[in-house]
């Protein structure tokens, strides 16, 4: 090598940018049921593998096949396939709210439903879930009230939250469900901090977080990895890669290099990669993560691989950065249409029963918005009252804030 | 009661509120076996156990992400930041986080942790171990900030920063760790068993937050101080007999403005001293809150005493600390406009 070379600096570009064929050539996609289950005390050092493989459930044909294929009984998927659907259904409405001014602001999570979805219904009660802004499938799973999260979006007199919080940024303790936090990552290793909690407390209780694969890159997601290891905390460490982080394709947080499950590999965490589109693939993984961790196991990392369907935010237009069609041409497809072929495969589900759901959910999402716009929308203007700007800043107002709450009141 | 120093009485602090509390746990840097560089936690590990007093890794983000987590929990932790040079990496989860859980969830989660961190100079930590930061916590709403300047009110407000429900910075003036210093460097160190406030009782108190303290009765002047620099003003008042009300104001936030302003309508003349720079330092809110709360009883400009707005220098430590001559020089000012 010559002294004399120019120095190379490497920007990553996607494979495809707007106008582009869609292209997920670089992507590697193993069959369902090729990668192995292992015990669940297995040794991190003998999996590292698994970091790199791809678990999946679900061939092409909409077959649960190999050993991650869980123990499931059709009541239950019926049950996520709901959840599934009414979480989209809510998204796709949600969205259009947004549009007519109801809202100021909306993200959806179409193609992502399966991971919030799967992780609600497999975690216990008490267990807490530290989400991002993309997770609300875990409340709708986990049968929150709809009209509560909308009036969350419409900041009205019923927002639990006081219209103090932008939109999407749920807060659901009785759900265990953590306030999601618009910094992202921060929610990471304090997951990893209630874990820890829960353990010297000598409770049974876990936790679970998520970041997407570009906060991989923020100081929070290493703190998590680092304490959870140390400590051998009970978490789940999700990443949902969801391939995009507004405009920055994966590879702008270094998924070229190595996988973002990988990242475990280095701290001695077991780490899973997953179909995140695949539901039996979510149910099983996560089954395994949770028994691990409630069995003093210690953590484990999930890389879930799947695609933003959607916009990042209703503040966003994907056309300015990729392929309009991209989305159709992601090789693991979308999770709710794999889950009902699997159902209907499997003669646990019909085409009929598939529309009676679909109008059943669409009815409830219908009827829910009806009712929460009836409380006020941004839109109406009949949003929180600005008395309570000055509660919850403290557990009790001190005096500098009374002053400031008579000054607001009083126009001065 | 036994006298202790300022950081054997922090200790007692923790020591009665892990006893009292299972919720409490104790962690950070170095302070587990070995008990804290500044040996603020020595012997807890030993008395309370692995799993309620431990080390932690290197990473003051995680130190205080984790401490939110476990607050969330439930629990009563009590972080330590090995300096406040140090606790930068930690201010997202302080700022963006610990203070906002309240409101932002509408008190569904909370943070009740108290962090706890050595400031201030005097030790020839040059400018990565002799800042004062308080001014960049007394800036964000939802944070309650702290400064002792002695063992007696270290341990009671510790014990209140415990118990309180919502995030504490508790800022400890390094410099008095041992003793109650006055800016004379040149003379020996005089231990706190000298002192009246080195005077701790052994079991439970606490020193209510929020409530600041006249700690010399004076006509003349009203200096506002805190930590360190209460000491220094003392020393600045005998040395020049000018009759200064020195007020230590112990909690910075919430601001105890009533006795504030008590004082200085009392003497009409105000001198702000603290160690951290000048330029947006909390001197410069005090300094608008006497202008808001006393302009027609002033009889004279409100001076500061501060740091320069220069990093802290190494070998040039002395000329950078706000030291009893400069503090006199600013009283005789104002005593003569």
């Amino acid at each position: 090598m010559s002294d004399t070379t120019p120095l190379h600096f490497d920007v990553p570009e996607p494979s495809a940018r707007p106008g582009d064929v869609p292209d997920f050539s670089f992507f590697d996609v193993p069959p369902a049921g090729a990668v192995r289950r292992p015990e669940l005390n297995v040794d991190p050092t003998e999996i590292r593998d698994l970091a790199y493989s791809l678990i999946r459930v679900l061939d092409d044909e909409g077959r649960a096949v190999g050993p991650w294929a869980p123990e499931v009984d059709p009541d239950a998927l019926r049950r996520g396939l709901r959840a599934m659907m009414k979480t989209r259904a809510y998204d796709d409405r949600m969205q259009r709210a947004q549009r007519q001014g109801k809202t100021s602001f909306y993200m959806r999570c179409t193609g992502e439903e399966a991971i919030a979805v799967g992780l609600a219904l497999e975690l216990g009660p008490g267990d807490m879930f530290f989400p991002t802004y993309r997770q609300q499938g875990w409340l709708v799973a986990r049968d929150w009230p709809l009209v509560d999260m909308m009036c969350q979006l419409f900041s009205n007199e019923k927002d639990r939250l006081h219209g103090r919080q932008m939109p999407v940024m749920y807060s659901a303790r009785d759900a265990g469900f953590f306030t999601i936090s618009g910094n992202l990552g921060t929610q990471f290793i304090q997951a990893v901090g209630w874990a820890m909690a829960s353990a010297i407390m000598g409770d049974t209780r876990i936790a679970s977080g998520v970041v997407g694969e570009g906060t991989t890159a923020e100081a929070d997601f290493h703190y998590a990895l680092t304490f959870a290891a140390t400590y051998r905390a009970p978490v789940i460490l999700n990443v949902v890669n969801n391939q995009w982080a507004i405009s920055s394709f994966q590879g702008i947080a270094g998924g070229d290099a190595a996988t973002f499950a990988s990242r475990a590999v280095g701290h001695g965490i077991p780490a899973l990669r997953v179909d995140g589109n695949d539901y039996l693939a979510v149910l099983a993984a996560s089954r395994w993560a949770r028994d691990r961790a409630r069995g003093n196991g210690g953590p484990t990392l999930i890389e879930w691989v799947t695609y933003r369907a959607a916009a990042h935010s209703s503040s966003d237009d994907p056309s300015k950065y990729r392929p309009l069609d991209e989305w159709k041409a992601w090789p693991l497809g979308d999770p709710i249409q794999r889950l009902v072929a699997h159902l209907i495969g499997s003669g646990g589900w019909s085409d009929d029963q598939q529309a009676q759901l679909q109008g059943d959910v669409d009815e409830e999402v219908r009827a829910a918005a009806k009712e929460a716009e009836s409380y006020g929308t941004l839109l109406d203007g009949r949003v929180a009252s600005s008395t309570s700007i000055f509660d919850d800043v403290f557990a009790e107002m001190p005096p500098h804030l009374r002053r400031q709450r008579e000054q607001l009141e009083s126009g001065d | 009661m036994p006298p202790m120093p300022m950081n054997v009485a922090l200790r007692s602090a923790m020591d009665v509120m892990l006893e009292r509390n299972d919720a409490v746990v104790v962690f950070g840097e170095d302070v587990g076996y070995f008990g804290g560089v500044f040996r603020c936690t020595e012997g807890l590990q030993a008395k309370y156990g692995r799993h309620r007093v431990f080390d932690t890794p290197i990473a003051e983000g995680g130190i205080v992400g984790a401490a939110v987590g476990m607050g969330a929990y439930g629990l009563r932790p009590i972080a330590e930041i090995q300096f406040g040079d140090y606790v930068y990496p930690g201010l997202d989860q302080l700022i963006s986080e610990a203070a906002r859980l309240r409101y932002r969830s509408s008190a569904e989660f909370t943070a009740p942790i108290t962090v706890r961190m050595p400031v201030g100079g005097g030790i020839h930590g040059g400018q990565t171990h002799s800042q004062s930061p308080e001014s960049l916590f007394t800036h964000v709403c939802g944070l309650k900030t702290v400064m002792p300047s002695n063992p007696y009110d270290a341990k009671g407000l510790l014990i209140a920063a415990i118990e309180d429900d919502d995030p504490v910075i508790f800022l400890e003036p390094k410099r008095l760790y041992n003793g109650p210093f006055d800016g004379h460097h040149e003379r020996p160190v005089v231990p706190w068993s000298a002192h009246s406030l080195g005077e701790v009782p052994d079991d439970y108190y606490h020193v209510p937050l929020g409530q600041a303290v006249v700690r010399r009765p004076g006509e003349d002047v009203t200096v506002l101080a805190y930590g360190t620099m209460v000491h220094v003003a003392e020393a600045a008042a005998a040395e020049t007999g000018i009759d200064a009300e020195i007020i230590d104001l112990r909690t910075l936030l919430p601001l105890d403005a009533d006795a504030i302003e008590e004082s200085v309508r009392k003497t009409g003349r105000c001198v702000i001293v603290h160690e951290a720079t000048r330029t947006s330092g909390f001197g410069a809110e005090l300094s608008a809150t006497v202008q808001e709360r006393c302009f027609y009883h002033l009889e004279a400009p409100i001076e500061r005493v501060t740091g320069w707005d220069t990093p802290y220098p190494h070998a040039q430590e002395w000329d950078y600390f706000p030291g009893p001559a400069r503090v006199g020089a600013a009283l005789k000012r104002v005593m003569t406009t």
